[in-house]
């Protein structure tokens, strides 16, 4: 059965020298390029592709594009693989793979097709009703049953190996669509010199002027289409995109499109991405999105084999496909009527059933003239066919036509129905536009604009095709006018087409007498009118409310097909009017987007820039293990031979407590402060006195919130009078830099400063231990490093084999040490150079870890205890604040809470058997036994291995902790099942008096 | 995704600016008396108004000026943006 189901006509749109081969369910098949999988699957007689959602009825095509709501198939296999694919969206390319889903164990022969039988126990809001209880069923019971039964296809495991793009484009202006309105608003924009990017979702320009049979310029509307476009190509300010789908309106013209740039391809480039993502801002944006055909409601209208009747016409003439050799068309107005003559022009003779009494339209008019049977005041109430549709009850309506007369049941492959046509009005919505309600097309249109955007053609639900052409070509030049102010008009073409006759406005039949059948309104969520029913029953008013109680419009879908039915259906029951039912808000994306474009190439090593120091290279050739801090990568230890990491930690602390360490410490975040007044700026942003810091000095700070809680710490140094070269925690660097600003430019723009991030141009090391002295003394002969001459806090400049570098004598390990700075360029001599004289010393580099030993050990506070939740008593910085002048926040350290007498503050912790590490984040709690919710006294904030003691020790949080050093308390952390006795201890565990600092 | 136009760089789109909250908070001069009430009015309680907003942007990914911007918070559109020293 190898393409049986080809047209006769040739058209220039499949390519039939170029034969694809393509699997479905593991089954080869031919097809042609310009294919598309749907309209492959269907010439080769294939209907049947997946099951629905909810009940796992069977479900073949409805459309042929952005609307088929069931055609969903796995893509690809292993890491490619893709799921809920729509196959009308998929063009045939050599060696597709493509399977069904949400079956089990095939399409054809599905368990889960037990849920239809049971279809009476899973009636709207049945999640909702039966997993309320018992409540402990939830987690454990219903939800992975749930998770497990729903959703459609599956997500590949493996990284993507294909790569995304984002592009970012200006223009004029930017055209949505590219049938009549579109092209015409493209032209006249473009010829009025505006930059005009065109966007088209499908492989061919030229919407519904491929498939309709019209006359512009005397000519058909394809010659027309395909002359307007090779006219765009031609012109400079013109950007045509086909297969680019815009899916999103944003603010301020802020738009999204989604290019599928190699899906087609065989053999793509190596250089092209798979699908690319475009933001694009435009200054107007024109939407010609089109419309898209209603299906109508009748008994088991869901069956494969039942097609919107536009998508006949497509598969017909773009595709040569027919979806059918005994088709019934069923429809409540004229344009069903095209797809019945391209039938008879394929030799098929359909039989037209129509809800109306009677037409005059130049179609009806047409069909009867070929002989097509048209019967008029009838419907089709019930079908049959398990996996394809092959019987259909039909029959003469009423009066009323609420009931059937008399019922038949023919014979039939296809049913192509159509209910009229809904303006795609999602782009508008989405950009803040209220629609309204025509009640001529009874469908809702844009009204008022919120942005800058305009709504043409039967997306403006202006069907014929002289309104679109008129609409499209008035908005194109008044738009780009307003831009370009040029004045240059395009001349309207002449256009002819079929006059047509208005719709009945009946698009639910009536059930046949003593059958229930299921009527779905919306495919893809399985609601049917029932559902909608019983939701009205139940007391659901809001449309909103019963969108969510039936799902009805939800999903990928986003109700392109089903949400006016929806609405209808709704406003029969309550027997009001559309517009008084309202609609529910249309959400981006207008059509499923592959989450890898919305990536882009933010993935691996480029989903954030990473920060290396100019060291970085020295620290490769020495085994460094490194760690994130912020973007920078910074060796956290240097592991030698078979060294665990708590080992290399422990001897590289220990070497900075006996001998001399060496740390990269550029990352630490550096501020320029220049200007009369740096030193007053410098008095307000920190807690402590800086008016009197003497030229060449450093001075520790700690930085507040307006609301008391400690910010940031560092310390400062004096370059000159007005000169002040800042550190910040690597962490705070780029937000300390924005207060500073905020201060200086908002808050006191009185004051002469400027300040400006140094972090990039200097390089440092810190050198740290008892024999960092002599080390220095070796790198400077020039220098005194006497504590007489360079005592603590104390700045100097010096040369490093020519190369000048600042020596700032200050102290994160507590131990006695050297910070030295030289420019970045010459970040890797320094180190290089103090790692060769420092040899005879025993020097070592160390990473964070070890640093953060060394500061635990000393109490010093880091990231761990500056965690925004603190104000300076908390963690044992009041010695910092003065009483004497105001900073920022210093009035909120007057809360009452802030000055409780059994305030937190920090202390360290040992553990009673001196062995067991304390996890960082465990509660101290004064009984580790007693009911919970047992009442916390604090938490351990940083822990380490003391290198000094050999034992465990930790600093903490302690609420009074002043009065609480020497009792014993527990560490628990109940995720890990952990208790510790621990005891109290002032947290300067290791040289408490800060000796080692001075000497 | 807004378009703000900074006073000093033109037009850029939202991602190269930081959000700064309520342009009218004016920070208590510094060793001033501040009752209890006016200074958490300051620190904490800022309005939340649906439509116009006077508010500060800063252009952290251009030219690092503060400005004031004035914009509807329901509709996001906005009016006009001036220097720090401008009235809105």
């Amino acid at each position: 059965m190898s393409q049986s189901y080809r047209t006769k006509n040739i058209n220039s749109f499949l390519n039939k020298s170029k034969i694809i081969n393509f699997k479905f369910n593991g089954e080869s098949y031919l097809g042609y390029e310009g294919d598309t999988l749907a309209s492959a699957l269907i010439a080769n007689g294939i209907h049947l592709v997946g099951r629905s959602f909810k009940y796992h009825r069977p479900r073949g095509f409805l459309g042929v594009g952005v609307e088929e709501p069931n055609a969903m198939v796995q893509l690809h296999e292993g890491d490619r693989s893709e799921p809920n694919i729509i196959a009308t969206e998929v063009e045939l390319v050599e060696g597709l793979i493509a399977n069904s889903q949400n079956c089990w164990p095939s399409v054809k022969f599905d368990i889960g097709e037990v849920n239809n039988l049971l279809n009476r126990f899973f009636p709207a809001g049945f999640y909702y009703k039966t997993f309320m209880w018992p409540k402990s069923f939830w987690m454990k019971i219903y939800e992975p049953i749930i998770r497990r039964a729903a959703g459609m296809g599956v997500a590949s495991l493996t990284p993507d190996p294909d790569r995304y793009e984002h592009n970012y484009e200006h223009c004029d202006v930017l055209v949505v669509g590219s049938g009549p309105s579109g092209l015409a608003s493209a032209l006249a924009a473009a010829n009025n010199g505006a930059k005009v990017i065109l966007a088209e979702d499908k492989a061919h320009f030229g919407g519904s002027l491929l498939t309709d049979e019209v006359m512009i310029n005397n000519r058909p509307g394809t010659e027309w289409a395909e002359e307007t476009i090779k006219h765009l190509k031609s012109l400079p300010n013109v950007i045509l995109k086909n297969r680019s789908q815009v899916f999103g309106y944003y603010d301020h013209n802020m738009t999204v499109m989604f290019e599928r740039v190699s899906d087609h391809i065989e053999n793509p480039s190596k250089y092209a991405p798979r699908q690319r993502l475009h933001y694009i801002r435009a200054g107007e944006v024109i939407i010609s999105t089109g419309s898209i055909e209603r299906p109508l409601s009748f008994g088991n209208n869901d069956r494969p084999g039942i097609f919107l009747a536009s998508a006949a016409n497509e598969y017909m003439k773009i595709y040569e496909t027919l979806v059918g050799k005994n088709p019934i068309i069923f429809t409540n107005n004229d344009t069903a009527y095209l797809s019945a003559i391209e039938f008879k022009k394929n030799n098929i003779s359909p039989l037209v059933l129509d809800i109306r009494d009677s037409s005059s339209g130049d179609l009806v008019k047409e069909a009867q003239s070929l002989g097509i049977e048209v019967r008029f005041s009838s419907g089709v109430a019930n079908t049959k066919g398990h996996l394809k549709v092959n019987k259909a009850t039909i029959g003469k309506l009423n009066s009323s036509k609420d009931s059937f007369i008399d019922l038949e049941e023919i014979n039939c492959d296809c049913i192509c129905m159509s209910g009229g046509w809904t303006p795609t009005v999602h782009l508008s919505s989405q950009s803040g536009n209220k629609l309204k309600f025509d009640k001529n097309i009874d469908a809702f249109v844009p009204d008022k604009k919120k942005q800058k955007e305009t709504t043409v053609g039967s997306a403006n639900g202006s069907f014929t095709l002289k309104q679109s052409l008129e609409e499209g070509f008035q908005a194109g030049f008044d738009l780009s006018n307003l831009i370009t102010l040029k004045n240059i008009k395009t001349e309207v073409p002449v256009s002819k087409e079929s006059k047509t006759e208005t719709h009945e406005k009946i698009w639910c039949m009536p059930l046949p007498d003593g059958e229930n059948p299921k009527r779905f309104i919306d495919f893809q969520n399985d609601v049917a009118v029932s559902d909608v029913e019983l939701a009205v029953r139940e007391g659901f008013k809001s449309i909103e409310h019963i969108k969510r109680y039936t799902t009805l419009g939800m999903a990928g879908d986003q109700g392109k097909t089903s949400n006016l039915n929806g609405l209808q259906q709704v406003s029969n029951i309550q027997k009001k009017i559309v517009p008084e039912v309202g609609h529910t808000t249309f959400r981006p994306p207008y059509t499923p987007v592959t989450i890898g474009t919305i990536v882009g190439r933010e993935v691996g090593n480029h989903f954030q820039p990473t920060r290396k120091t100019p060291t970085h290279k020295w620290h490769e050739e020495n085994n460094a293990v490194y760690t994130n801090a912020g973007l920078w990568l910074r060796p956290r230890y240097y592991p030698r031979g078979n060294e665990s990491m708590f080992e290399a930690v422990n001897r590289e602390a220990l070497n900075v407590r006996k001998n001399v360490g060496i740390c990269d410490v550029t990352s630490l975040g550096k501020i320029d402060i220049k200007g009369p007044d740096s030193a007053e700026l410098l008095n307000r942003v920190y807690t402590n006195a800086w008016m009197k810091l003497p030229i060449g000095k450093a001075r520790y700070g700690v930085m507040l919130r307006e609301d008391g809680m400690v910010f940031d710490d560092g310390t400062t140094t004096r370059l000159s009078e007005n000169h002040f070269h800042m550190t910040t925690t690597t962490a705070q660097a780029a937000n300390v830099l924005a207060h500073l600003e905020y201060y200086l430019q908002v808050v006191w723009p009185e004051l002469k400063v400027n300040v400006v991030s140094s972090t990039e141009q200097f390089s440092g090391a810190a050198v740290a231990g008892p024999k960092s002295r002599d080390l220095m003394k070796k790198l400077f002969p020039n220098i005194d490093f006497s504590t007489e001459n360079f005592p603590f806090m104390g700045v100097k400049d010096a040369e490093i084999v020519g190369v000048k570098a600042k020596i700032y004598r200050i102290s994160f390990s507590g131990e006695l040490a050297y910070e030295v700075n030289v420019d970045s360029n010459y970040g890797l001599f320094m180190w290089s150079e103090i790692i060769k004289a420092g040899e005879e010393f025993g020097i070592q580099p160390y990473g964070t870890e070890a640093l953060a030993t060394l500061r635990i050990e000393m109490g010093h506070v880091s990231g761990p205890e500056l965690d925004g939740r603190a104000v300076p008593y908390d963690i044992g910085l009041h010695g910092m604040v003065s009483q004497k002048k105001d900073f920022i926040g210093k009035r909120s350290l007057e809360k009452l809470a802030y000055n409780d007498p059994e305030r937190q503050t920090l202390v360290g912790l040992v553990p009673v058997d001196k062995k067991t590490k304390i996890p960082e984040g465990s509660h101290l709690v004064e009984d580790d036994k007693v009911k919970l919710p047992n009442p916390k006294l604090g938490h351990v904030s940083s822990s380490c291995w003391s290198v000094e003691y050999n034992n465990p020790f930790s600093i903490a949080v302690l609420k009074d902790g002043k009065n609480k050093i020497g009792k014993k308390l527990f560490a628990v952390a109940p995720l890990k099942n952990i208790s510790i006795l621990v005891e109290v201890v002032p947290p300067h565990y290791v040289d408490p008096k800060g000796e080692r600092v001075r000497a | 995704m807004l378009e703000i136009k900074c006073p000093f760089c033109g037009k850029r789109s939202q991602n190269e600016f930081a959000y700064g909250g309520d342009a009218t908070v004016k920070r208590p001069a510094l060793g001033q008396e501040v009752s209890t009430k006016d200074w958490d009015d300051f620190v904490y309680f800022r309005d939340n108004p649906r439509g116009k907003h006077s508010e500060l942007w800063h252009h952290i990914s251009g030219c690092r000026q503060w400005f004031k911007v004035s914009r509807d918070t329901a509709t996001h559109e906005i009016f006009k943006t001036v220097r720090l020293e401008e009235e809105l």
